[in-house]
């Protein structure tokens, strides 16, 4: 039975059919780190994706230029319960990144310079669903947002959305990341309120 | 599934003119590590729901310190309108990084902007509490006098934690610092820390920068920041 809060009203605002159980609105962009930002030039930036039978694939931040790029306006959703909607980012598709990789492998790992770690099912990443991004409303991407490239992956909890991304591991194996080994849910889907561990 | 618990508030004490504790009887709490957070649940009449994430204040018990944000949704409730008897629901303890933990002996740098000071308290009163050593130092930044909590533990000359006020605005008469930012005299002189840094956003950026430039390891800072919709 729910417990009633006495004279709680609340402010109700609007977009609720766009915003997944338990999130609120808000126009600002607040900021979620575990450690200070790194500083990372683009000329000292590189991505790689680790296949699981060693291959390594690396771009520079020059090749990532060269490919061609998406302008997606998604909804985000961070676990400390905002949402944001309609912010458009400019980034490459993984599925361009991942095109020429040969892998049978099921999940992949994500690193990011500073050291973070989180995990996310492969498919998760594919099929138009996932991308490098590395502007953020018609600018370049802040670091503190996770310049110069961060991973967007909308569709879940904005922690699997790596900040200063630099390179996929490619598993056969499930290999949990940083909040996921802290308590936070393995694969985090804000429809489904996966905030986390059991949830 | 971390569930959801019925909290009944049973004190609150104000911190300041805008800032309050809350303290709720929480039947079968688990108990929880300095640092971590609580979310909680509001439930108006006709069934809608707001939540938020709060840290808690203190090592033992259930003690939120909410500031009110003007035009914020629940803190106003929380700070003005809640009354001791009124029930919330509550879960937790979140969070498993940004905790200090007794039994690791290194020295504790702690680094407050605001209402940032709130984990911190839980460290600083659990380390009191707790029968060891670990040096422990404490500099927050505060816009003025107003602004601080925990007034009477925080002033009061103690060997285990040495508290650096640093008021960014206006600082109290006689206060010997001049008002202003942060700066690496603030922290001087260097010893390595694990260090935890709280507050606002451009604070902690800022915090945690200088800490850096200052020979600190960036993988013993940890940092925990809230947006300017951090209601």
């Amino acid at each position: 039975m729910a417990t009633f809060t006495r004279g709680f009203h609340g402010k109700r605002r609007g977009g609720d059919d766009r915003l997944p159980p338990g999130q609120y609105l808000t126009d600002d962009f607040p900021v979620l780190s575990a450690g200070p930002t790194p500083q990372i030039l683009p000329s000292e930036w590189e991505f790689t994706v680790e296949t699981e039978t060693g291959q390594v694939h690396r771009r520079s931040w020059q090749e990532l230029m060269a490919l061609p790029s998406e302008t997606p306006t998604v909804d985000i959703h961070c676990v400390t319960t905002w949402s944001k909607l309609d912010t458009t980012w400019q980034g490459v598709s993984l599925d361009v990144l991942l095109e020429d990789v040969e892998t049978a492998a099921e999940y992949a790992l994500v690193h990011s310079y500073g050291g973070y770690t989180t995990n996310l099912p492969l498919e998760d990443l594919l099929d138009g669903k996932a991308w490098i991004a590395y502007r953020y409303d018609g600018e370049e991407l802040h670091p503190q947002h996770g310049g110069p490239a961060r991973l967007l992956v909308p569709h879940l909890y904005f922690w699997k959305s790596a900040k200063w991304v630099r390179g996929l591991q490619l598993l056969n194996e499930d290999s949990p990341g940083f909040w996921e080994t802290a308590g936070y849910n393995n694969y985090g889907d804000p429809w489904r309120e996966q905030r986390y561990a059991d949830d | 599934m971390i569930r959801w618990r019925a909290a009944r508030l049973v004190k609150v004490r104000d911190e300041n003119p805008t800032a309050r504790t809350l303290v709720f009887d929480v039947p079968g709490w688990p108990g929880h590590l300095p640092g971590q957070h609580v979310d909680v649940k509001l439930t108006a009449e006709d069934g809608y729901t707001a939540r938020r994430s709060y840290s808690l204040a203190s090592p033992d018990g259930v003690e939120l310190t909410v500031q009110r944000v003007n035009d914020g949704e629940v803190s106003p409730y929380l700070t003005q309108h809640m009354e001791p008897g009124d029930e919330l629901e509550l879960r937790g303890p979140v969070g498993g990084w940004f905790v200090w933990r007794p039994a690791v002996p290194a020295p504790v740098l702690l680094v407050a902007g605001g209402a940032g000071i709130v984990p911190l308290m839980a460290m600083i009163r659990a380390r009191r509490a707790a029968q060891v050593e670990t040096p422990f130092r404490l500099v927050h930044a505060l816009r003025s006098p107003e602004q601080l909590y925990y007034a009477d533990e925080l002033l009061r000359p103690d060997p285990a934690v040495a508290v650096t006020l640093a008021y960014t605005r206006s600082a109290p008469e006689g206060h010997q610092r001049s008002p202003g930012r942060l700066t690496a005299d603030d922290f001087s002189p260097y010893v390595p820390a694990d260090c935890y840094v709280c507050g606002p956003t451009g604070f902690v950026e800022a915090a945690a920068a200088l800490l850096v430039e200052l020979g600190h390891d960036p993988a013993r800072i940890k940092t925990e920041r809230f947006g300017p919709s951090g209601d």
